[in-house]
């Protein structure tokens, strides 16, 4: 049976899958990391994402087998080791960015991409437009942009600047 | 899914030869179409040939042009400083594919290869005058794209890169499915050292198609008015349950007319 070695939350794994195995079930049937979430299964809702060498990208839609070697990150791997919330996690509970929470995950991981990917300020609109692969079907989304928003500046150290477009 | 057997070969010689052993075999590049098209089991390989490994990843620019390895994401191109500055129109096309998670895995190569009716390279690269490069040949656009998930390319070919030309104008929009993301019309006008170009993709039965009587009108007068009266027969249009062909026909004068404005 293949084997496919990766590195998950700093852990690293050597397990057997089947060359069709997607990495959100070796994820979620082999490591038992369930926070990871199948909701379209089709790369349309976001709920499956995860980083992979720091970028995020639907775990629904890639083999297991391409992750060989690969450094990946799930929302169990956020929080410290202590228990203390990613400041995103933070954010969103803060500002009640969820309801039934089945997107949450998904909407974090991307959540965490998109402002660390936007060290020079990041626009309600660049917000709103970098969750496009993110749906939600409960909170209309206005909370989840503002957690967002209010973790930027706990991410980066600093202000968000205005009008960042 | 069906299983299949997977390889990851270190180089594009070991891949094409893979590709080239057993006819049932398959390459995947970002996997955004081939990996849900498995997953509906509408195709059933022997063995998948994994690119990841080959290389073939990077952005160069020339003189007047910009060359992208095929297995460029969508990310790195949107990104990519140099594209930015030399086809503007070429970046913020590649930011519009999909979502930021898909531009992540989703590669130039696949998708010109997949040629999809409604994927948005093939309008850029009809456009501007792209020359396809492979593991056996350089095509031109005109030449490689041969109707719907049809190309000039043979089984155990593979494309290597992609060269663009440099457009003095050119502007790309696009009337996407909000859910697929997909266009149902995407107009893609470019005024390069060659001539003035449309290219439409999402409407067409046969794939990306050349607007030739907008070209016409537009290299006379490049501007958004020049073309306000061409009309664009629906016979040969899409129509399904996103849009009319009628309705993709009328689509395809309002994204060529904003692209005419907008192009720089």
């Amino acid at each position: 049976m293949p084997q496919v070695s990766l590195t998950v939350n700093g852990t690293h794994h050597t397990v057997e899958v089947e060359n069709r195995t997607l990495l959100v079930e070796l994820l979620r049937e082999t490591l038992g990391l369930t926070g990871t979430h199948v909701g379209c299964d089709t790369s349309q809702c976001g709920a499956c994402v995860v980083h992979l060498d720091g970028a995020s990208v639907k775990s629904c839609t890639m083999l297991a087998v391409q992750a060989e070697g690969a450094k990946v990150t799930t929302i169990e791997g956020l929080a410290a080791a202590d228990g203390t919330l990613h400041p995103m996690q933070e954010m969103f509970r803060e500002h009640h960015a969820l309801q039934c929470g089945f997107c949450t995950p998904g909407m974090v991981m991307s959540a965490v991409d998109l402002v660390q990917s936007h060290p020079e300020g990041l626009s309600e609109h660049q917000i709103r437009e970098g969750l496009e692969g993110n749906l939600c079907r409960c909170t209309g989304y206005h909370n989840i942009v503002k957690a967002i928003a209010a973790a930027w500046p706990l991410m980066h150290g600093k202000a968000l600047p205005v009008a960042a477009e | 899914m069906y299983d299949f057997a997977y390889q990851k070969p270190s180089n594009v010689a070991d891949a094409v030869a893979a590709l080239g052993a057993d006819p049932e075999a398959k390459a995947v590049a970002g996997g955004m179409t081939l990996i849900p098209v498995l997953k509906q089991r509408l195709n059933r390989p022997s063995v998948v040939v994994d690119l990841a490994k080959t290389g073939l990843a990077g952005i160069t620019a020339g003189a007047g042009s910009i060359t992208i390895g095929a297995m460029t994401t969508h990310a790195a191109v949107a990104h990519s400083a140099d594209v930015q500055r030399v086809i503007p129109a070429l970046a913020a096309l590649a930011g519009l594919i999909g979502d930021e998670q898909v531009r992540h895995r989703g590669t130039i190569g696949g998708s010109l290869a997949n040629n999809d009716p409604a994927a948005d390279y093939p309008a850029a690269a009809l456009a501007l005058g792209a020359t396809i490069t492979t593991t056996k040949r350089a095509i031109k656009a005109d030449d490689f794209f041969q109707g719907m998930f049809t190309t000039a390319l043979e089984p155990d070919e593979l494309i290597t890169k992609v060269e663009f030309p440099a457009a003095t104008k050119a502007n790309y929009q696009k009337f996407r499915n909000p859910a697929s993301r997909y266009a149902i019309v995407g107009v893609f006008v470019a005024q390069t050292a060659a001539g003035v170009r449309v290219a439409v993709t999402g409407a067409g039965q046969g794939g990306v198609f050349r607007h030739t009587a907008m070209e016409a009108a537009l290299s006379k007068n490049f501007s958004a008015d020049a073309i306000a009266d061409v009309v664009t027969p629906a016979d040969d249009l899409n129509g399904d349950i996103h849009a009319s062909s009628e309705y993709r026909a009328h689509l395809i004068g309002v994204m060529a007319r904003r692209a005419v404005a907008a192009a720089a």
